[in-house]
């Protein structure tokens, strides 16, 4: 059995080269082009700008910005930065070079939906080195809090999201960083940690002070070890899960006393400089002014989150640097902002509108997504930009409209930038996301369940492989052998699975399965559980309210849409187009399902006397009454004789005769 | 106890308790009967008052105002309805989804045992509709429900309310739990169908696609039903299957919101009466008490919202009534009302679990909780705990008779002996005792399985619907059982004796005991109905009463009898008396309903009279006839 699992392992294994493999070949054609900083990046974009110049002459203003791949997925993101931000920081060799950069960008998607998608990202990179006990005291953008982190507890990566709300994948597509709902932790310990649980209690007590998050509940009960599911997103030679910790607060509810620290680490965030060496600028500046409690929580979903990693300085590799990456995004809902008119601006959106970039930052840049909105029929943008952009994102080719904040020909006459989507039509469908999942609890009644897990696959033909990690608490008693994994109505053998069984108020079940999902198609795990009866001190302040368990993550190389792009009849030549498989053939995908809400038996606690109270009768009364009964031995009592009687029966007895 | 382990004195309250039987019964039965009738007195009942913390006061602002744009939806919803001949899937998909929800169909069918003359349906297909509201920044782990069944004739008027809510809820932020619009069609079994999809389970058989969008646990349902566009007052509905009620609590909502927004509520169809002192006001509670007990012992969903409750969710009907009162109340009224218990909802922390789910409603603003009860209904039980006790007694008197007589005969008086003689003693009496149960209870069982079955065969061989077959047959299973245990008795080996009787008496006293306290704990109304009846016959049955005369009273107070005393005693209640004709088609119709709602929903009051309480009855009929 053993044998037969690292035969699987080791498949695993090449799977997860192959992906690095990829996403880094797609990148070596993105570098070439960047040296040049020419608008040319690839061959393929040669022929798609000759082909929108072709089309459309009035675009010819446009100006094609090359820019290196943002915004993909962790995973992928995680080769892209490292190699790719190298050239971005390179400079004239006469000019000192900076030991740390900061960049700020914000990109906005319309949503089919009407509503809208916009995600900030602040990265902070520092050439530093806070391994191997290495003391650092002097921090100018990077936060010190969290580099007194990184170096007391030889943290090599770490991630953190605090997210309320559901990402709706089905009406919004592939979000470029997803998160689960409430709060997430991973960390990857460097491997001269000895004791990582205890390191990892410790982190997760700073980590919940320094977030304003109860991160403390965080403990060997919902704290799991992926063997799989998590691989480190910076560069890094451990890949031994011994070093990683994974745990999820589903329950967390994110509010602004989470989003005030998160906003105290960036450089141009907050009101209180932390900088008295800089002059003085005002004192909120850059995408950070947009960032309003009031606007940011009236929306239908909000996910903020921390990276760190260490990254490469530049494309030899020789030297490490530190990343922070600081990501926010929220999505706008339409109908709960009133009016229902299709229109977005800045300042509906956030109520301010951008003035200046932050002057700490080396670049400041605002993108719209006009994928859809190629010739401007769909949406109208307003100011109109000369700068294009084009990226591939989530393997999907897509078009930016980009605003240079540091140009300050952008803001325009009024000083102000408040950028304004008109929609025009309400025409146009969203490409369903290849892949989704959903979960939900099944059967009625307090003693048992069964937990289904969907996983639709809608490529139209290809099938892919899907990584599924669960993490379920103890308190549900999973039924193991009840697990089947089904994909249209025929059984579908994972070909691995790391299963580690709970201990009660120790350890949570954790199951990780690489299933290879069918084109087109639903694949149902479930798995049936009990209800577990909790001590009495064990239950929440709340307990008919019900108990959480986690979203199951759903990892996966997914095959890319231009890939999926079979229409030879394009324009493109021909030698570019004879294998099906382009540079960005797959890419790689985490989804989260929702988190489920499971009602345990629950005694009655508001009456506690009475319980008292009955169980002490009953105890009493009955029970004792009755063990009396049972254990008492019955004698029946001679009658006491009368005088006379017993005179008699002496006189017998004397006689000799029987008495009486 | 020490009063139980001293020989003399226990042997004093036993002669006593044996000696006073009959009095201590007729008492505890007067005693029984009196304080179930005195529960619906006013200054004996609670007032009621809202529980959970999370909705305590009504402090929210209403605001809806879209009453008459939701009626004009409505009546475009009957125009597509009549269009289709059905329900109007796309219009409604098309609908929903321009109001910002996220919209799945179900499409489920289902074949009934036979044919449901009171609704005409025998293959039922449908399609239920329902669109998700997600609430913002929310992880779908609650939800709330409002549903309108589409029927054929009416309750247009309630689609259109339903979809002009999910236009207006849709444009609020305040929302923490997901709301889910469901328009589901041919009523009951459209919501069985949904409600398995949404849990995954499958207990009746039905056919039924599986489920796209899901909102997670359900909190609170509300069902709703309105046939005009102005209504009087707003009845509400809480008994559901097997007489399960939703929490107190969702009640107590509903009288608050009626009371804060001045619109008319009744529940059984009854207004609340403020003259409780005088005789009218007393007669007046205990109708809307007995209309309560009638229907909650009845077991079947009395509105869509009964089948929620199996999964423990919380739910109930609002029902618009439009009678002949000057006072009217419009749509937007309405609208306010259920916006604000949706909002109240909404402000749950916690499932609905402070209050009452045992209880009865003499009116909106009183209720009997379990605790006031339960005596009545206990004084009836234990009657039967007196007889056994009196029977236990006088066995233990004859047997001991008839060891003195042989103790004396053997002046040898090995215990070894005395063993052998007592088990030669008894050994009829377990034969004798074992037969009849098991012969009544083999005609519970073919009064469960036969009707259904044999429905073809009755149909070919007679001229009747396959509905009245299924009825029929019942009554003829029923009927021939009454003469089956006393034929059969003939063939025991150990004829009837005094001893074997007493202690066949002994075991049915006990077990319709244990049955009506089991029933009773899980349906009160039930249980004590059943009590009512099946008590005296238990109490008074001997084989030494005049045959002709116990033998008609035995009958009359049947279970069959009782269903068909219930028939016109409801109708009397609810004020519609009927003939005796039409209250004997009715009394088939009740049969057949039953027997549908047990398959259909999975109703337990069927099974549970075939297979226990009838048979349980026979064993009294048995003794009734012991030679």
């Amino acid at each position: 059995m053993a044998a037969y699992r690292y035969g699987y392992s080791a498949v695993l294994f090449i799977l997860c080269g192959l992906s690095v493999f990829l996403v880094t070949n797609g990148q070596e054609t993105i570098l070439t082009g960047d040296d040049g900083a020419a608008a040319v990046d690839s061959p393929q974009t040669v022929t798609e700008t000759a082909e929108q110049t072709a089309e459309q002459p009035a675009v010819e203003e446009r100006q094609w910005e090359v820019t290196e791949v943002e915004e993909a997925s962790p995973d992928e993101a995680a080769a892209d930065k490292q190699d790719a931000s190298a050239p971005e920081t390179l400079v004239p060799p006469s000019v000192p070079r900076p030991k740390d950069d900061f960049q700020e960008e914000l990109v906005i998607r319309p949503l089919h939906s009407g509503d809208i998608y916009a995600s900030f990202q602040f990265r902070t990179l520092w050439e530093t080195d806070f391994m191997r006990g290495n003391k650092v005291s002097h921090y100018r953008l990077f936060p010190k809090s969290l580099g007194q982190v990184i170096s007391k507890f030889s943290v090599r990566e770490l991630h953190i999201s605090f997210t309320q709300g559901y990402w709706r994948t089905m009406q919004w597509g592939q979000p470029f960083l997803p998160a689960p709902p409430g709060a997430e932790l991973w960390v990857w310990f460097q491997d001269s940690v000895t004791d990582v649980d205890g390191t990892w209690k410790e982190l997760t007590n700073v980590l919940s002070g320094i977030f304003c998050a109860s991160l403390n509940f965080i403990d060997s009960t919902n704290t799991v070890q992926p063997s799989a599911s998590f691989k480190p997103l910076g560069i890094s030679n451990v890949t031994d899960h011994r070093f990683l910790r994974y745990a999820t607060l589903p329950r967390e509810i994110v509010c602004t006393e989470n989003l005030t620290p998160w906003k105290k680490l960036l450089p141009c965030g907050t009101k209180s400089l932390q900088l008295t060496e800089l002059p003085l600028f005002s004192l909120q500046a850059g995408l950070a002014v947009l960032l309003k409690s009031e606007k940011l929580f009236h929306s239908s979903f909000h996910s903020q989150a921390v990276h760190i990693r260490p990254v490469c300085e530049d494309w030899q590799c020789k030297t490490t640097s530190w990343e922070l990456r600081q990501t926010l995004s929220v999505v706008f809902d339409l109908h709960t902002s009133g009016q229902g008119k299709r229109e977005w601006s800045l300042f509906k959106m956030f109520s301010r509108t951008l003035t200046d970039a932050c002057p700490l930052a080396s670049s400041s840049k605002v993108y719209i997504d006009i994928t859809d909105n190629p010739e401007g029929e769909q949406f109208e943008l307003i100011p109109a930009t000369p700068l294009l952009s084009q990226a591939v994102v989530l393997g999907d080719r897509r078009t930016f409209s980009v605003y240079d904040l540091t140009q300050q020909i952008t803001f325009g006459a009024v000083r102000s930038l408040n950028l304004l989507i008109r929609w025009k039509s309400t025409e146009g469908d969203m490409l369903r996301p290849l892949l989704h999942g959903e979960r939900y609890v099944a059967g009625y009644g307090l003693q048992t369940g069964e937990i289904h897990t969907l996983m639709y696959n809608n490529h139209p033909y290809r099938s892919f492989p899907v990584l599924l990690l669960d993490s379920v608490p103890w308190y549900l008693r999973l039924y193991i052998h009840t697990l089947t994994v089904t994909s249209k109505a025929k059984d579908n053998k994972p070909s691995y699975i790391h299963y580690q069984p709970s201990k009660d108020r120790v350890r949570p079940h954790l199951l990780e399965m690489l299933v290879q999902l069918p084109p087109n198609s639903v694949t149902e795990v479930t798995v049936q559980f009990e209800r577990a009866l909790l001590k009495w001190t064990e239950y929440t302040p709340d307990p008919n309210h019900g108990f959480y368990v986690g979203s199951s993550v759903l990892s996966s190389l997914v095959p890319s849409i231009v890939a999926m792009d079979t229409n030879s009849t394009q324009e493109r030549p021909l030698f570019s187009s004879f294998f099906p498989c382009k540079e960005e053939s797959s890419y790689f995908v985490r989804v989260y399902t929702e988190p489920l809400l499971v009602n345990l038996p629950t005694p009655d606690f508001s009456m506690p006397y009475n319980v008292i109270c009955l169980t002490c009768t009953v105890v009493a009364v009955g029970y004792g009454s009755l063990y009396n009964l049972l254990t008492r031995s019955f004698q029946i009592e001679e009658p006491s004789l009368g005088l006379a009687k017993r005179i008699a029966n002496i006189i017998r007895k004397m006689r000799g005769v029987p008495p009486l | 106890m020490g009063l139980l382990s001293d020989p003399n004195r226990r042997r004093a309250l036993i002669s006593l308790l044996t000696r006073l039987n009959t009095p201590i019964c007729l008492v505890c039965y007067m005693a029984g009967v009196a304080w179930f009738m005195g529960l619906a007195f006013e200054p004996f009942t609670l007032r009621t008052y809202m529980s959970e913390n999370a909705m305590g006061s009504t402090m929210v602002e209403e605001r809806f105002p879209a009453g008459e744009r939701a009626l004009a939806t409505g009546r475009e919803f009957a125009a597509h309805k009549k269009k289709v001949g059905g329900m109007p899937v796309d219009w409604l998909v098309k609908t929903m989804q321009a109001r910002g929800l996220e919209v799945f169909t179900q499409s489920f069918s289902r074949t009934l045992p036979f044919p449901d003359e009171n609704k005409e349906r025998y293959m039922v297909k449908g399609t239920n509709v329902y669109g998700i509201l997600r609430a913002p920044r929310a992880p779908r782990t609650e939800a709330l429900v409002l549903s309108a069944p589409c029927s054929p004739g009416d309750n247009n008027q309630a689609v259109g309310l339903l979809l002009g809510l999910a236009q207006y809820f849709r444009n609020q932020i305040y929302w923490a739990k997901d709301i889910i619009f469901l328009v589901n069609e041919h009523d009951l079994i459209g919501m069985q169908a949904w409600l398995e999809g949404y849990h995954h389970t499958n207990t009746t058989g039905m056919d039924w696609s599986p489920l796209q969008g899901r909102g997670g646990s359900i909190q609170a349902a509300l069902s709703l039903e309105l046939s005009s566009d102005v209504i009087t007052s707003l009845d509400l509905v809480l008994e559901g299957l097997n007489g399960q009620l939703p929490n107190l609590d969702l009640a107590n909502l509903f009288y608050a919101f009626c009371q804060k927004i001045g619109v008319l509520c009744t529940i059984q169809g009854k207004l609340q009466r403020n003259d409780w002192d005088s005789v009218s006001g007393y007669s007046h509670a205990v109708q809307t008490m007995m209309l309560m007990v009638m229907k909650q012992a009845s077991g079947r969903p009395w509105g869509d919202h009964g089948l929620f409750l199996r999964y423990h969710i919380e739910a109930a009907t609002i029902k618009g009534i439009n009678s002949f009162r000057q006072y009217k109340t419009d749509a937007t009224t309405i609208g306010r009302l259920l916006e604000g218990m949706y909002r109240k909802l909404n402000n749950l922390l916690e499932r609905l679990h402070q209050s009452y789910f045992f209880y009865l409603m003499p009116s909106l603003s009183h209720f009997v909780s379990i605790g006031y009860y339960m005596p009545a209904f206990g004084l009836l039980t234990v009657i039967l705990l007196l007889r056994a006790l009196d029977l236990w007694v006088q066995l233990t008197h004859i047997f001991t008779g008839r060891y003195l007589s042989i103790y004396s005969a053997c002046i040898g008086n090995s215990p070894l002996l005395i063993k052998y003689v007592s088990s030669q003693q008894s050994s009829p009496g377990v034969l004798s005792v074992l037969t009849p149960l098991v012969i009544s209870h083999l005609t519970g069982v073919a009064l469960y399985t036969l009707p259904i079955r044999f429905q073809e065969m009755a149909v070919e061989h007679f001229p009747v619907s396959e509905t009245e077959a299924v009825v029929l047959t019942a009554i003829a299973v029923y009927t021939a059982g009454l003469a089956l245990p006393h034929n059969t008795h003939r063939f025991l080996s150990g004829e009837g004796t005094e001893q074997g009787w007493r202690v066949l008496k002994l075991v049915a006293v006990l077990y319709l005991a244990v049955l009506l306290g089991c029933t009773a704990l899980i349906n009160f109304s039930l249980g004590f109905i059943l009590a009512l009846t099946l008590v005296p016959v238990a109490a008074f049955v001997t084989p030494h009463i005049p045959k002709v005369l116990s033998a008609f009273i035995l009958v009359i107070l049947s279970p069959a009898c009782t269903l068909l005393f219930s028939v016109f005693f409801f109708q009397e209640l609810q004020e519609m008396p009927v003939s005796f004709q039409d209250g004997w088609l009715l009394y088939l119709s009740v049969i057949s309903q039953g027997i549908l709602d047990h398959f259909l929903y999975g109703s337990l009051v069927y099974p549970l009279i075939a297979l226990l309480v009838y048979p349980c009855w026979l064993l009294f009929w048995n003794i009734l006839f012991w030679k």
